[in-house]
C-alpha cells in the first residue's frame, strides 16, 4: 500500500533557483554576503568583518548572525566549509561559511537593484 | 554564562545544536570588549534579542517544515485522506455525543444554585419509579410545607393550557400556574416588570415568557399593563421572563397564580399540583428525602383513608427525565468512546505502517547529514497538521450532527430543545488525537529507525513491530463486533416496539385540537351544539370515513386516570383500581380504528336526559367481569350509576413500550356539571380517504366558522404520533448504526492494510518459496489463514464484551434477550465477511508474486 522503496532529496532547494526572486536581500544577509566574498569566515570573524566594512556603523548580533546563516543555508546563498590550516585549536571547532555561487549571483543583483535606487535618487535630487 | 545557554533554550533544539557554542562564544567575546559597568547594558541587549529572535527562527523552521509536509503529504494522498477521514470520524463522533449527554445529563441547569433546586411530588410508599410519580393534593402540599423543615422555600404549582386570544391568531399555549414563592425560589429576576407578590390581587395577573412576547406581542417593550385574553378571561401582562428562562418545562410559554380555596384542600385524593423548593443551606438531598418520607407516614398514619398507600417521589430538578434517556446517551457516549478507540488503534496502524515505509527515506537524510532533531521535528510538524486537517474536518461533522440528536434531549427537562455543540468537549477530543498522532507516529520513527538504518537495505519492519500491528487490528475487530452487536439488539429491539398494536388504525387519519375555554362553554349544551355542527359538516367534507372527539388521544394523553366502583367489589384504594377514561362523541371509534367487539358505540341518542351509559374496553372487562356477560353491567363513576352497553378493543393508552390502565369511554354530552374543562372532549379525529393537507384546510375552515376565536392546535396525523412513539430510539439507533459501520470498515481497512503490507514486505520470501516449488495456492492460504486468524483473535473478546453491554442496557432492549442469537450470528457472520473481503485482496496479490522479478530486484 505504501511505497517502502523511494529515496527523495532531503528539503534543501534546488540551487540553480533565480537569484532574483530572492530579492530583495534582508539587510544582515547583505551584509554577511559582503563579508564572505574575500574568503571563508566563521561566525564571530563575520561579525567583525561587517563592523569594520562600515566602521563600526553595523553591529549584527549574535542571535541575528545565526538565524541569518540558518536561512542562508537553507537558501543555498553559503554553505558550511572545513577551514583549509586552522590557525588554532579554537578556531578548529568553528563552523567556517563559504558564499557560493547563488550567494554571489543574489548579492550581485541586490547591488544592481540598490544602484538602480541610488540613480533614481539621485535623479530626484534626494541625493 | 549559564544565564545565556539557558535563554537559547527557547531556540529550536536543531538550531541550539548548531550555533549554541558559537553564539556563547561570541557574547562571552563581546563582554570582553567593553568596560565592566558597561557590560550591563550589552547584557539587557542580548537577552532582548534572544526573545525577539528565537520565535522567528521556529517560524522560519516552521515554514519550511510546512512547506516540506505539503510536498510529502501530496505525494502520498491515498494515506493523507485516510489519516484525515479517520481523525474525523473519531473527533467528530466523540465531540457529538458528548456535546449531547453533557448537555443533558451533566450542564446545570439555568438556575442560580441550580443543585439545591428539588421536586416533591406523590409516589409510592415502597419508593421506585422516576420523577413525578403522581402529582400532589394540595391538602398534602400544605401539610408536607408546614412540616418539614429542609427547605429553604417551597412552593406549588400546575400544569394547564389555555386558549389565548388577542395579538395574532388565537393560540392554544401551555400555561404554569404556580405559587408566589415558585418565581423568587428559582432565583430568576424578569426581564421586565415583576413576578407574582402574595398579596397584591394578582389573581388575573400573568408573567409571560421571552418567546411568547416576540412572537405574539412582536417584543413591544409596551406590554406591561396590557390585558389579554385566557380562556375568554381578562389578564394584565404584569412582567416577562429573560429568553433562556424555562419552567417547569421548556414548552411554558405563561405562568399564572396558582392559589388554593376551601375546596380545593377539602380532599386529599385531589392531586393536580406539583412542589418545587430549595434545599436550605447545609441540608443534603438525602436528609430532605428522609424528612419528607418520615412526614409521609405521619400523614398515612393521621389519614389511613387516602393517605395510607401514598408516599412521596422526591427528585433533583436535573434529574427529572426517564432513565431510557439517560441510558441511551450513555450508551451513545459508550459506543463513541469505542469508537474513539478504534480510531486510535487504525491510526496507529497507519502511522507504524508509514514509519516502516519511511525508514529508509529517514536512514538517508540521516546519512546526507540531517540532526535528528530536525526530522523529528519534521515529522512532528507533518503528524499535527494531519490532526489539525482531520480534527477540522470533525468539528464540521460534529456542526451537522449536533442538531440532529434534539429527539435525545428529554422534553420533561427545562433546557433548550437543540444542544449545542461544547466547545470543551471539542478541544478534548482533538488533544486527544493530536497526542495520539504525534506520539504514535513520532515514536516508532525516533525509536527503532534511529536513521542509521541504511544498512538494511530495502528489507525493513522487524517482528515486533509486526505484532504490535497484528494486536491493534485485533482490538480493531474486538471494538467492530462490539458495535455491531450492540446496534443489532437496538434494532431488534426497536423492530419489536414498532410491531407492538397500539390497538388502533394510524393510517389514514388525520387530528387537531379545538379545545374549548370555560366560561363561554361552561354550558354543557352548548359544548354539544359545538361538536354536533362541527361534526356535522366535517362528516359530510368528501372522502371523511368517520369523524369523533375525544378529551384526549392515546399516546399523547396518558393520564385522564378514574377510579371506578363495581357493585359487589371492593371500592377501597382507588389507586389501584384506576382506569383511563375518556369522555367522546359517536364515531369516535370508527375515526380511530378501535375494533367494537360487542355491543354498540356512543351514539347522538346517549343525551344527558337518556340512561347514562358506559363502553369499555376488553381488559376492563377481564378485570372485573371475567368470563361473564359485560352488557348490562353496571358501574358507578363519580357517583353516577352507568349501564355498559359496548365493549372495544384495548389501545395502548400510555404508549408502546408501556402497560396501560384498561379504558373506560363515557358519552360525551353526559358530563356531570361542574367537571374541570380539561376532561372535555377536545381531539378531533378524521378518517378519511383523501389528502391530509386539504383535509386539515377544510376542517380548519369548519372550525372557524363555527367559532371565530377557537384556536386549533396539535394538527397531524394518527402515524406521526405512532412514529413520535419510536423517534428518540430510532435516532439513538441511527448513531449508533453510523459508528458500527464506520467502525467494521475501519476494522477491514485495518486487516487489509497490515496483510497488504506484510505481502510486499514478504515478496522476496513469498518468491523464493514459489521458486522452491510451493504451491501458489498454500502461499494464498498462508496469508489468508493470517487474516482470519486476527479475525477470530478479535472477534471472541468482541462478542463477550458485547453481552455484557447488552445485559447492561437491558431497559432499553424491549424484552430482547442481551444474548439474542440471531443478532450475535449476522455480527459476527458479517465481521468475518468483511475481514474476509479485506485479506483476499492481499492473499491474491501473494498468489500472483512472480519469483523471478522479486529475486531479479535483489
Amino acid at each position: 500500500v505504501f511505497p517502502s522503496n523511494y529515496v527523495h532529496n532531503g528539503y534543501t532547494r534546488a540551487v540553480n533557483k533565480d537569484a532574483e526572486s530572492l530579492l530583495p536581500l534582508p539587510a544582515a544577509t547583505f551584509h554577511i554576503l559582503v563579508a564572505l566574498t574575500g574568503e571563508d569566515r566563521h561566525g564571530y570573524a563575520i561579525l567583525k568583518e561587517v563592523s569594520a566594512q562600515t566602521d563600526g556603523s553595523v553591529k549584527l548580533s549574535a542571535a541575528t548572525l545565526y538565524r541569518s546563516i540558518e536561512r542562508m543555508l537553507e537558501q543555498g546563498l553559503i554553505r558550511e566549509v572545513t577551514p583549509r590550516a586552522p590557525r588554532n585549536s579554537e578556531d578548529e571547532r568553528r563552523r567556517y561559511y563559504r558564499i557560493t555561487a547563488l550567494g554571489r549571483a543574489a548579492a550581485m543583483a541586490e547591488a544592481r537593484r540598490l544602484t538602480r535606487l541610488l540613480v533614481l535618487a539621485r535623479a530626484s535630487g534626494l541625493a | 554564562m549559564r544565564v545565556y545557554r539557558w535563554l537559547l533554550h527557547l531556540y529550536p533544539a536543531a538550531f541550539r545544536a548548531d550555533y549554541a557554542d558559537e553564539m556563547v562564544a561570541i557574547v562571552r567575546m563581546r563582554l570582553g570588549e567593553v568596560s565592566r559597568p558597561a557590560r550591563i547594558v550589552v547584557w539587557i541587549a542580548v537577552i532582548v534579542e534572544v526573545i525577539v529572535n528565537a520565535p522567528s527562527v521556529h517560524w522560519d523552521m516552521l515554514k519550511q517544515d510546512l512547506r516540506y509536509t505539503f510536498r510529502s503529504l501530496l505525494r502520498s494522498r491515498g494515506f493523507a485522506a485516510t489519516v484525515i477521514l479517520v481523525i474525523a470520524l473519531g473527533v467528530g463522533a466523540n465531540t457529538a455525543a458528548f456535546s449531547v449527554a453533557d448537555f443533558v445529563l451533566l450542564r446545570p441547569l439555568a438556575f442560580p444554585d441550580p443543585d439545591s433546586l428539588v421536586r416533591i411530588c406523590e409516589g409510592p410508599r415502597t419508593g421506585g419509579g422516576w420523577g413525578c410519580n403522581n402529582q400532589l393534593s394540595p391538602a398534602n402540599y400544605r401539610d408536607l410545607k408546614a412540616m418539614s423543615r429542609s427547605f429553604a422555600a417551597l412552593g406549588a404549582f400546575a400544569s394547564d393550557a389555555v386558549n389565548l386570544v388577542g395579538g395574532g391568531e388565537p393560540r392554544r399555549i401551555a400555561v404554569t400556574p404556580v405559587t408566589p414563592e415558585v418565581m423568587p425560589l428559582l432565583g430568576v429576576s424578569p426581564l421586565l416588570g415583576r413576578v407574582f407578590v402574595p398579596g397584591a390581587g394578582d389573581a388575573n395577573a400573568a408573567v409571560i415568557s421571552y418567546g411568547l412576547w416576540q412572537s405574539q406581542f412582536a417584543g413591544n417593550a409596551a406590554i406591561l399593563g396590557n390585558t389579554i385574553n385566557l380562556n375568554g378571561l381578562p389578564y394584565t401582562v404584569i412582567g416577562v421572563m429573560p429568553a433562556q428562562f424555562s419552567f417547569p418545562i421548556r414548552d411554558v410559554q405563561l405562568w399564572t397564580l396558582l392559589t388554593f380555596r376551601e375546596q380545593d384542600l377539602a380532599n386529599r385524593n385531589n392531586s393536580y399540583i406539583e412542589a418545587v423548593g430549595r434545599l436550605q443551606p447545609g441540608v443534603t438531598f438525602e436528609q430532605a428525602r428522609a424528612e419528607l418520607v418520615t412526614l409521609a407516614d405521619q400523614l398515612a398514619r393521621e389519614y389511613p383513608d387516602t393517605n395510607e398507600d401514598t408516599g412521596v417521589s422526591f427528585f433533583r430538578m436535573r434529574d427529572n427525565m426517564s432513565p431510557r434517556f439517560r441510558l441511551m446517551l450513555l450508551s451513545l457516549v459508550g459506543a463513541s468512546v469505542s469508537l474513539l478507540l478504534l480510531t486510535c488503534a487504525n491510526l496507529a496502524n497507519l502511522l507504524l505502517a508509514r514509519a516502516a515505509a519511511r525508514k529508509r527515506e529517514m536512514a538517508v537524510r540521516a546519512a546526507l547529514g540531517a540532526a535528528k532533531h530536525r526530522l523529528a521535528r519534521q515529522l512532528a510538524t507533518e503528524h499535527v497538521v494531519l490532526a489539525l486537517v482531520g480534527g477540522a474536518v470533525g468539528v464540521v461533522l460534529a456542526m451537522l450532527v449536533v442538531p440532529l440528536f434534539s429527539t435525545l434531549v428529554p422534553p420533561t427537562l427545562p433546557i433548550a430543545a437543540r444542544p449545542e455543540l461544547d466547545w470543551r468537549v471539542l478541544a478534548l477530543a482533538g488533544m486527544f488525537t493530536c497526542l495520539t498522532a504525534l506520539g504514535l507516529g513520532l515514536w516508532p520513527t525516533l525509536r527503532d529507525a534511529g536513521f542509521s538504518a541504511l544498512r538494511e537495505g530495502a528489507r525493513a519492519g522487524g517482528g515486533q513491530k509486526q505484532r504490535i500491528r497484528a494486536v491493534l487490528v485485533t482490538v480493531e475487530v474486538t471494538i467492530s463486533v462490539l458495535l455491531l452487536i450492540t446496534s443489532g439488539l437496538l434494532i431488534r429491539a426497536v423492530w419489536r416496539v414498532q410491531s407492538v398494536p397500539p390497538g388502533f388504525v394510524a393510517e389514514h387519519a388525520i387530528t387537531l385540537r379545538t379545545a374549548l375555554s370555560r366560561p363561554e362553554y361552561a354550558s354543557p349544551l352548548r359544548r354539544t351544539e359545538y361538536f354536533r355542527r362541527v361534526l356535522g359538516e366535517v362528516r359530510r367534507l368528501p372522502g371523511v370515513q368517520a369523524a369523533g372527539f375525544t378529551s384526549g388521544l392515546p399516546v399523547v394523553v396518558t393520564g385522564l386516570v378514574t377510579g371506578v366502583e363495581i357493585a359487589g367489589q371492593d371500592a377501597r384504594s382507588q389507586r389501584n383500581n384506576a382506569v383511563s377514561h375518556r369522555w367522546i362523541t359517536p364515531q369516535y371509534f370508527q375515526a380511530m380504528g378501535i375494533q367494537l367487539r360487542r355491543g354498540r358505540d356512543v351514539e347522538d341518542r346517549d343525551t344527558r336526559d337518556a340512561a347514562w351509559v358506559a363502553v369499555v374496553s376488553q381488559s376492563f372487562v377481564d378485570r372485573y367481569w371475567p368470563g361473564e356477560e359485560p352488557i348490562g353491567k353496571t358501574l358507578r363513576h363519580r357517583g353516577q350509576l352507568r349501564t355498559v352497553v359496548g365493549v372495544v378493543g384495548d389501545v395502548r393508552v400510555r404508549g408502546l413500550e408501556r402497560t396501560s390502565e384498561p379504558q373506560l369511554y363515557l358519552p360525551a354530552e353526559q358530563i356531570p356539571d361542574g367537571f374541570p374543562a380539561n376532561f372535555d372532549p377536545k381531539d378531533l379525529v378524521v378518517r378519511h380517504s383523501g389528502q391530509d393537507e386539504a383535509l386539515v384546510a377544510a376542517v380548519r375552515k369548519i372550525v372557524r366558522s363555527v367559532d371565530p376565536n377557537q384556536p386549533i392546535s396539535d394538527v397531524r396525523t394518527l402515524q406521526d404520533i405512532l412514529a413520535g412513539e419510536t423517534a428518540t430510539r430510532s435516532a439513538q439507533l441511527q448513531v449508533l448504526a453510523v459508528l458500527a459501520t464506520v467502525a467494521v470498515l475501519l476494522a477491514a481497512i485495518g486487516i487489509y492494510g497490515l496483510l497488504a503490507y506484510t505481502v510486499s514486505q514478504r515478496a522476496q520470501e513469498i518468491g523464493v518459496r514459489l521458486a522452491l516449488g510451493a504451491k501458489p495456492a498454500t502461499v494464498g492460504r498462508m496469508i489468508f489463514g493470517d487474516g482470519m486468524r486476527l479475525a477470530l483473535l478479535g472477534i471472541v473478546p468482541g462478542v463477550l464484551a458485547a453481552y455484557a453491554a447488552g445485559r447492561a442496557m437491558n431497559a432499553l432492549l424491549f424484552g430482547i434477550a442481551p444474548s439474542d442469537p440471531p443478532t450475535f450470528v449476522v455480527a459476527v457472520g458479517v465481521t468475518l465477511l468483511i475481514t474476509f473481503l479485506g485479506s483476499l485482496i492481499p492473499a491474491l496479490r501473494a498468489v500472483r508474486v512472480s519469483p523471478m522479478s522479486v529475486l531479479r530486484a535483489e
